[in-house]
């Protein structure tokens, strides 16, 4: 049967016929090209590949980025909306979306030269190349401003010595968007090819989360880096939350579709399972787990709709995004933890899909920012006392 | 070349149909639509001939409501040219041959080479519109085919369908009506980029005056099918199991078949 989605607050109303036609097709792509295949790369711990060349077809990567560079040019929401059906067949598939899109492809797009957009936004659009974000260290996670990746200028080239740990696409991609800091400690950004000498992308292996994402390990020793692969406008620490404003938006809405699915099947298993002479959906226990699910659904929605309508009218702030990737990365772990449970021992089982959105929306939950630190951010802007320090 | 498509908005594939309370319709509330999936066949196949000859125009009409123009724009977005969108209150208890007699002046008023038809719609499932077409514009016609090949010049189509047993090849001039089967391709997927484009290509919206048709010709009056009453199916029994060992659960087996069943 085919997915319908999750509309208790008849939301459908509030968006466009485009931005309804953008969700169906990629729901349509996403039931038939990555449901059938993604249990088993999960289990193999690799990233689907041949599924590269198919999202290119229909525009997926880049959706966000201007026509002119061969983007699909969507607004907000029907661009929230790709994120969420990506997710719903899997965290992983849509990590690698957001990291193409919005944080790699928006970056050049927005501080790029005329030449570089020029050069790999086409490039990025079709699947040629992929590329990766380069930010988190080994020692400098949710405090990125002490990281300790070095750029030297010497006269002629930028020479980049540091390491990069967690990288989303980090031994698929061709280019790195590397993130180091100047001789005078300001933060820029770089992109390093792969095969540069002296750049070394390592694979993380043993995850049990996200494993049907790539995530690496970049290592520069004395990497040179022309002028010509240097983000100009891309300058201090806020260049980088910026872009990771942009993905939060996309994850805040990815969220809902993990969500859904982990409702969906928990919906329709419990409807079918017979326990005591009756389908289990008939007890108040259960009633209880799948009304909790619907309602922060549908709350999720509204904070991911109207986060869009504002990112289009340029109203949208940081710390909404802040709170739309909190509150829906956390109701839809909340929502994959009980629908594991409705499903009893099936609910382990990769059959049934609920166990992969779990363990996936461990990540999601620590990624471009983790719950807390957004939390604090939060708590910064209400109370106008930082508790980070 | 110029190819004509009709096609059809119907509830969803997985839209759980039940009987409206006046019982002559069914109950609409809450209903997602879909294009016809046959018709879906017929767009591509369309998208591909236009490819293929390297010109050409695909144009895709529906009669429907206000909501017909989202199954309209989807074709659009697929990458169909312009569309005709026929709409009248007057249309609204038509049956087949009314549909058909609508479409057919409509068709008329272009210069169409091919025109496709889905075999069926999922709805009512008649699979008589395509048809009917045929007969009231006078042209040849070949129905639920599963391949279409275009001879040379484009003056004649040979297309293929399923009878029982075996494949009838038909080799037909043009211009003609086809009706889509199953098999006959596989529909593309609309690029995120031709959705948003698609609001830029023309549709037309057509009543029947502009057709030259009037409210008696296709009303409720003039319609040669009238709905009496719909229901749903009566609910199926539960079946029975039988169990043991085989020789003895085959013994019981052709008792019941033949005390209960009463098969022979
Ligand atoms: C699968 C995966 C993919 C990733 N992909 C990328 C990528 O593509 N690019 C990239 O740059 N990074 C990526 N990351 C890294 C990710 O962004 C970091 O893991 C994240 O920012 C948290 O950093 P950390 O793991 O070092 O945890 P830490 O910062 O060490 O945090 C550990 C715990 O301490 C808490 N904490 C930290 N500081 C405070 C404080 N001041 N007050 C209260 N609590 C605090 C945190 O909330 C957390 O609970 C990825 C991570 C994963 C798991």
């Amino acid at each position: 049967m085919d997915f319908e989605g999750v509309d208790f607050l008849n939301l459908d109303d509030a968006m466009t016929l485009e931005e309804r036609m953008v969700r169906g097709e990629v729901r349509r792509w996403v039931d038939k090209e990555v449901l059938p295949i993604i249990a088993q790369h999960f289990e193999a711990g690799t990233f689907p590949m041949d599924l590269l060349p198919k999202m290119a077809d229909i525009n997926l990567l880049g959706a966000n980025i201007d026509v002119f560079y061969g983007g699909a040019g969507l607004n907000s929401v029907a661009y929230g909306l790709i994120n969420q059906e990506m997710e719903r067949g899997d965290s992983g598939l849509r990590s690698f979306v957001s990291v193409q899109s919005a944080l790699v492809m928006w970056p050049i797009s927005e501080y790029g030269s005329d030449a570089q957009k020029a050069y790999w936004l086409p490039r990025m659009v079709s699947g040629e190349t992929i590329g990766c974000f380069g930010l988190t260290e080994p020692d400098f996670g949710s405090n990125p401003k002490g990281m300790l990746s070095h750029a030297h200028w010497n006269g002629t080239d930028y020479i980049l010595n540091g390491t990069k740990m967690w990288i989303t696409n980090g031994t698929i991609s061709d280019v790195a968007l590397i993130w180091a800091k100047e001789d005078e400690g300001i933060i820029s950004a770089f992109l390093v090819e792969q095969g540069n000498p002296g750049f070394m992308q390592n694979k993380i292996k043993d995850k049990f989360s996200l494993r049907a994402s790539d995530t690496g390990e970049l290592v520069l020793a004395d990497v040179r880096v022309p002028v010509t692969h240097v983000l100009a406008k891309a300058k201090g620490l806020k260049a980088a939350l910026h872009c990771l404003d942009q993905a939060r938006y996309g994850i805040a809405w990815g969220a809902i579709g993990a969500a859904m699915a982990c409702y969906d099947t928990a919906l329709n298993y419990a409807k079918q399972r017979i326990q005591f002479d009756r389908p289990i959906a008939g007890y108040q226990l259960i009633q209880e787990k799948l009304v909790y699910m619907v309602t922060e659904i549908s709350k999720m929605q509204l904070l991911a709709l109207q986060m869009g309508r504002l990112k289009d009218q340029g109203k949208l702030t940081s710390v909404q995004i802040s709170m739309g990737k909190q509150n829906n990365v956390y109701h839809a772990l909340q929502i994959a933890r009980l629908a594991r449970d409705i499903l009893g021992a099936n609910g382990i089982m990769y059959e049934h899909q609920v166990a992969r959105h779990l363990c996936n929306l461990e990540s999601v939950y620590t990624y471009e920012g983790t719950h807390d630190i957004h939390t604090l951010i939060i708590g910064e802007k209400i109370t106008g006392l930082s508790a980070f320090t | 070349m110029n190819i004509a498509v009709c096609i059809k908005q119907v509830p969803a594939t997985e839209s759980k149909i039940k009987p409206a309370e006046d019982g002559l319709d069914i109950d609409r509330t809450g209903l997602s639509y879909v294009v016809n999936p046959y018709d879906e066949f017929g767009v591509e196949e369309a998208l591909k001939i236009k490819e293929q000859v390297g010109e050409g125009k695909v144009t895709v009409i529906s009669i429907g409501s206000d909501k017909t123009v989202e199954a309209l724009r989807t074709c659009l977005a697929v990458g169909a040219d312009e569309a005709i969108h026929i709409k009248d209150d007057a249309l609204a208890k038509g049956d087949t041959y009314i549909t058909a007699l609508v479409l057919s002046v409509a068709l008329k008023k272009g210069d169409y080479d091919i025109i496709f038809f889905g075999r069926q719609a999922i709805d009512d499932d008649s699979g008589a519109v395509g048809i009917q077409v045929a007969e009231l514009m006078g042209l040849p016609h070949v129905a639920g085919i599963n391949k279409f090949d275009l001879n040379a010049e484009g003056r004649t189509a040979i297309a293929n369908r399923q009878i029982e047993g075996a494949s009838e090849i038909v080799e037909t001039s043009l211009p003609a009506i086809f009706t889509c089967q199953k098999e006959l391709n596989e529909p593309r997927y609309a690029s995120l980029p031709g959705i948003m484009k698609a609001r830029q290509k023309p549709m037309t919206v057509w009543s029947l005056s502009d057709l030259e048709l009037t409210a008696e010709d296709c009303g409720a009056e003039a319609a040669k099918v009238a709905i009496e009453k719909i229901t749903s199916p009566p609910v199926r029994e539960a079946g029975k199991k039988i169990e043991g060992d085989v020789p003895q659960a085959v013994a019981e087996l052709v008792r019941l078949l033949r005390e209960e069943a009463k098969v022979f």
